[in-house]
């Protein structure tokens, strides 16, 4: 059964269009990447499908909810952990995940018991009182997604969830990731420009290039299909598909403004 | 990887199916309650890390201790029957409710350039108890503001009036001027989008309605074109509420009744504003707003 479906969702700014004409199908259950270099129109899709944004034209249905028309009930069913940093510094750990368990009207004698249940599914049990600008990056990131699975949303949106992570950290949160999916049979769109993390975590992944998808499947499919068209010398990668399908190496794109933001997200997880 | 499939089923999972049914009540207080989770989110910030309130507060200081003891001795600003320091020391409180207030703005430009402000708003929370929500802890700051200016009055022998019904009106009144005026910020955060823009555009402002108004001196000894644009900034009323409930024997200017018509008016209709601005007239005054401040 597919929990996220689009119909020709397209997104225009002035004279760009950022996703064109995108069809999608997510089944539930499943790791779903959706791959691309920076600028590929990834954050776009995410934001629309997270009611952030208003399609131009197309539609989107969640869970049988229309992202345009029924937008709160949308809000109800989706986890969303932003690329930028999104747990707020200046409280602790357990202060960041009370203040969403009450904003999804999680019962109030629940609170408590789905805040530290959170914390420790992500492995912060010790950390929950601590401030979050004293945490690591990799500790940040497990907490945003903590604080996205406390009202148990059936889909969850991870954008880039590893950007500007140490290997180890970046291992850290892949697992727990995973152990979403494995316990909670939890539903998850990621968006990466990593290939090594969208061959390790993601059933399929979908490669969008200037805003449109050109291939679907699971990995294992799509390096198949271009077995023998790869580098020679090695194993096919999913970045020989990249290349394969686009014509482009998987560059350092993205405009000053993003840029910026990637470094200082990197600082501050760094 | 492959994945093998889940067999698990999603106990006390969010089921969409049942998707809870509209009711009114419950949506108040549902609102109500969001609106205060948001207010002491801030105030919990506050608590974690004092030294904020510590530094907002120099500002007003200065003025009293500086400015207001230099003009006392001057005698230069007609103050009727009271010394001028007693004659400033409400207007300098409204001075540092604005400045706590337009802070607001700037903050909430930072927490959008982090991710923090998506997340809220991927959540069900209406945006007017964000908005609210923010307003509200504005106001937990500027009683801070309200108690250490009261402090210094005391110390400075300012004769203030103690009277309990007077002191919930100062109360008031500081709530009602830190929701207006952060209400205020956080539109124009959402017009000029950067914090550059936004210094820019909170000097331009923030300056203005502080001088053009009764906070440090008497309207009566402004020019009259001056005094038409004193009379109607919201501040004078505020600053001319305050000055007849914190100091004895002060009489109002304007009427204490109208004092708190023009103040709660004027925050109603700015968060209507907030809420309700039509996207086209949006990006009207958006682009009025780059041209402005020249980016």
């Amino acid at each position: 059964m597919a929990i996220l479906e689009t119909q020709a969702l397209t997104r225009r700014f002035k004279t760009m269009t950022a996703v064109d004409s995108l069809d999608l199908c997510v089944e539930t259950g499943e790791v779903f990447g959706l791959l691309g270099p920076n600028g590929a129109g990834k954050t776009t899709v995410i934001k629309m499908l997270t009611t952030l944004l208003p399609p131009t034209s197309g539609h989107a249905r969640i869970a049988g909810f229309d992202i345009a028309r029924q937008a709160t009930a949308v809000r109800r069913v989706i986890g969303y952990v932003p690329q930028m940093i999104s747990a707020d510094g200046s409280l602790t750990g357990w202060e960041n995940l009370m203040v969403f368990a009450r904003l999804y009207d999680i019962p109030r004698k629940e609170c408590e018991e789905r805040v530290s249940s959170a914390l420790e599914f992500m492995g912060l049990a010790d950390s929950g009182n601590k401030l979050v600008k004293d945490f690591s990056g990799g500790m940040i990131r497990r907490l945003e997604i903590a604080q996205s699975m406390l009202h148990r949303p059936p889909l969850l949106f991870l954008d880039e969830p590893t950007v500007g992570l140490d290997p180890n950290a970046r291992r850290t949160v892949w697992e727990h990731i995973d152990e979403l999916r494995k316990s909670f049979g939890m539903t998850i769109l990621l968006t990466t420009h990593i290939m090594d993390e969208a061959d390790s975590l993601c059933g399929r992944v979908a490669i969008m290039h200037h805003g449109k998808v050109v291939v679907t499947g699971s990995p294992t499919e799509l390096k198949a299909s271009i077995d023998g068209n790869g580098s020679n010398g090695h194993e096919t990668t999913l970045d020989d598909v990249f290349i394969h399908y686009t014509g482009n190496e998987i560059d350092e794109g993205g405009n000053f403004r993003e840029t910026r933001q990637n470094r200082r997200t990197a600082r501050r997880l760094g | 990887m492959k994945q093998d499939k889940i067999a698990v089923p999603l106990v006390g999972w969010a089921n969409p199916a049942a998707a809870p049914s509209f009711n009114p009540l419950r949506a108040i207080i549902s609102f109500i309650d969001k609106t205060l989770v948001i207010a002491d989110l801030e105030a919990r910030k506050l608590r974690h890390d004092p030294t904020e309130m510590i530094t907002r507060a120099i500002q007003p200081v200065l003025w009293l201790l500086v400015f207001g003891e230099v003009f006392t001795r001057t005698r230069a600003i007609p103050t009727g029957n009271v010394p001028y320091i007693d004659f400033m020391a409400p207007g300098i409180l409204a001075q540092s409710v604005l400045f706590v207030a337009i802070f607001y703005g700037i903050a909430i430009i930072w927490e959008r350039d982090l991710g923090i402000v998506h997340k809220f708003l991927a959540s069900p929370t209406p945006r007017a108890a964000l908005v609210l929500g923010k307003a509200l802890s504005a106001s937990v700051r500027a009683f801070v503001q309200a108690f250490i200016i009261y402090i210094l009055a005391i110390i400075l022998r300012v004769k203030l009036n103690f009277n309990p019904l007077d002191l919930l009106g100062v109360l008031f009144m500081v709530l009602m001027g830190a929701a207006f005026f952060s209400t205020f910020s956080l539109i124009i955060a959402c017009l000029v989008k950067t914090r550059e823009r936004f210094m820019g555009i909170g000097q331009l402002l923030t300056m203005p309605l502080f001088f053009a108004s009764n906070s440090i001196y008497p309207i009566s000894i402004m020019p009259v074109w001056l005094q038409l644009v004193a009379k109607v900034n919201p501040l004078s009323y505020e600053v001319d509420a305050l000055r007849s409930m914190m100091l004895a024997g002060w009489p109002s200017a304007f009427g204490l009744g109208l004092d708190f018509i023009v103040v709660v008016a004027a925050t109603v209709v700015l968060i209507v504003i907030g809420f309700w601005l039509p996207a086209p007239l949006l990006e009207l005054v958006r682009r009025a707003a780059r041209v402005v401040s020249g980016a």
